[in-house]
């Protein structure tokens, strides 16, 4: 009578990655790498964010070569991402046994309208989200782990302060609203009804909320968890620093002691320059990836 | 009672909310000083690479070494379980390794196979237990000191070496309390001792 895919055991992967960094990783010695710093998954890409971005055109899922390459060689959970809404490319990612599918912004969307119904799958789904009712929209289509937005590839963190304030700030003032006035809070943010009570009464998201979208130091993996975030997504951050393997552990390291300063102080030093970032006003609105998706 | 929840990554949260659950004091750990006035600890799911490389590099594995030498007892679950073994299968991880048992990650295979199934387990009762299993390990071999508490399909999921508890599966991601009151029993049992 053993049941799999159900939502605990879905949910539950991401529960036991709380603490913890995925890192993005386009080749098995990055995943190496990743594994030996102390990451808690990685995730199995083409090209980096920052990479996706300089090259432009349509982003697709990754070759299938490249993704079991990466997961001969981890045994920590290997993630891999889909476009938001094509649903087609998740389920080949289900057939290659991946752990994880991100329906992500990064790529190019396949769909303007409609998310994937990740309910359909055995393997669970992580999500990107800027506010509250775009992360139970998510959830109440099957989402078993929601991250912020943040912009991808720009080693710049402050669309995902943005978006992780966002969510804390309305998850603080759903908890103060009166029952009797839950209907209108459900219908303002356009989220699921029985979802916006579930977070009244829990007083934080049903899943797991990583931070993602502009992670390039240890200081900002610090910042993001003590602004609430059960986790850390690192993209383009590792890879694109001066000294991954140093940035990768101090990411980590960082990760863990968030609220001592003392110890961030040491995990900072010695780890060289971070990627180059970018501003965000340099980016024109319609080639911003956190607009994709609704 | 003080039982600690060792907080390097994981189910930490749920850990804590079933103790407390249970009317325990709780405390999570992450620094060397906050072992030592513990009762008894648990060490929680999540990737044991990671805790295991967390532990070894902030120099928290003597600490626990110490609490299980002292005869504290230490709860295992998941990756707790693989961090308490001897020896992984081809793996050369940091281990804690005090526990007499031989273990294979991820041998139920990868999250798709990831399940829930009701357990039969004779030192909780006779209902069910609903286990919550996610790239869970197995116990492979088991010293001559070790109990076996639980199977699944024939295979070792939990046992007991004295002060030693250890899971396959995820207590802590279900409302059934019952392996905490277990485990809470052999914290009462150690401190009625000293």
């Amino acid at each position: 009578m053993a049941e799999q895919g159900t939502f605990r055991v879905k949910a539950g992967l991401a529960e036991m990655q709380k603490g913890g960094v995925i890192m993005d990783v386009t080749t098995p010695e990055q995943a190496k790498i990743a594994e030996e710093a102390g990451a808690v998954a990685v995730m199995a890409l083409e090209r980096v964010p920052a990479d996706i971005r300089a090259a432009g055109g349509v982003a697709r899922m990754a070759h299938p070569e490249i993704i079991t390459r990466i997961m001969d060689v981890s045994t920590i959970p290997v993630m891999a991402k889909a476009r938001i809404g094509h649903f087609v490319e998740a389920k080949i990612l289900e057939a290659l046994g991946v752990d994880y599918i991100d329906e992500s912004e990064v790529l190019t969307p396949a769909d303007e309208d409609f998310h994937i119904n990740k309910s359909d799958f055995t393997v669970p789904f992580v999500c990107g989200a800027r506010n509250l009712g775009e992360a139970l929209r998510r959830i109440g289509e099957g989402a078993a782990m929601i991250r912020t937005k943040g912009e991808p590839g720009t080693g710049n963190v402050v669309e995902a302060v943005r978006h992780i304030r966002m969510v804390m700030g309305e998850i603080r003032k759903l908890v103060n609203t009166p029952d009797d006035e839950l209907m209108t809070f459900a219908k303002n943010i356009a989220a699921p009804f029985e979802l916006v009570r579930e977070v009244k009464r829990l007083g934080r998201l049903p899943v797991v909320n990583f931070a993602a979208g502009g992670i390039a130091t240890p200081a900002d993996a610090a910042l993001m968890m003590q602004l609430g975030c059960d986790g850390i997504f690192v993209g383009s951050g590792i890879f694109k620093s001066k000294d991954p393997k140093a940035m990768a552990k101090a990411i980590v390291d960082a990760t863990l002691h968030f609220d001592d300063a003392k110890a961030l102080a040491e995990i900072s030093r010695g780890i060289g320059d971070a990627m180059p970032g970018l501003e965000i006003s340099s980016i024109r609105q319609e080639e911003r990836m956190q607009e994709r998706g609704w | 009672m003080k039982i600690g929840v060792l907080c390097i990554q994981g189910a930490v949260r749920e850990h804590v909310a079933a103790l407390e659950k249970c009317g325990v004091e709780v405390i999570c750990v992450k620094r060397k000083e906050q072992f030592a006035d513990l009762d008894g600890l648990i060490i929680p799911g999540g990737e044991s690479t990671t805790i295991g490389k967390l532990l070894d590099r902030f120099g928290l594995g003597a600490s626990i070494i110490g609490m299980i030498v002292e005869g504290k007892p230490v709860y295992g679950t998941c990756a707790g379980l693989i961090l308490l073994a001897r020896k992984v299968e081809g793996s050369d991880q940091y281990l804690l390794g005090q526990m007499d048992i031989t273990v294979a990650r991820n041998a139920f295979g990868r999250q798709r196979e990831s399940f829930e199934a009701p357990l039969s387990i004779a030192s909780l009762g006779e209902e069910p237990y609903c286990a919550v299993f996610i790239r869970a390990p197995l116990i492979k071999s088991v010293g001559e000191n070790v109990e076996t508490l639980a199977t699944c399909n024939g295979e070792i999921v939990a046992a007991r070496q004295g002060n030693l508890l250890v899971s396959a599966f995820h207590p802590e991601l279900t409302d059934d309390t019952r392996m905490h009151r277990y485990f809470i029993e052999m914290v009462k049992e150690w401190k009625q001792k000293q």
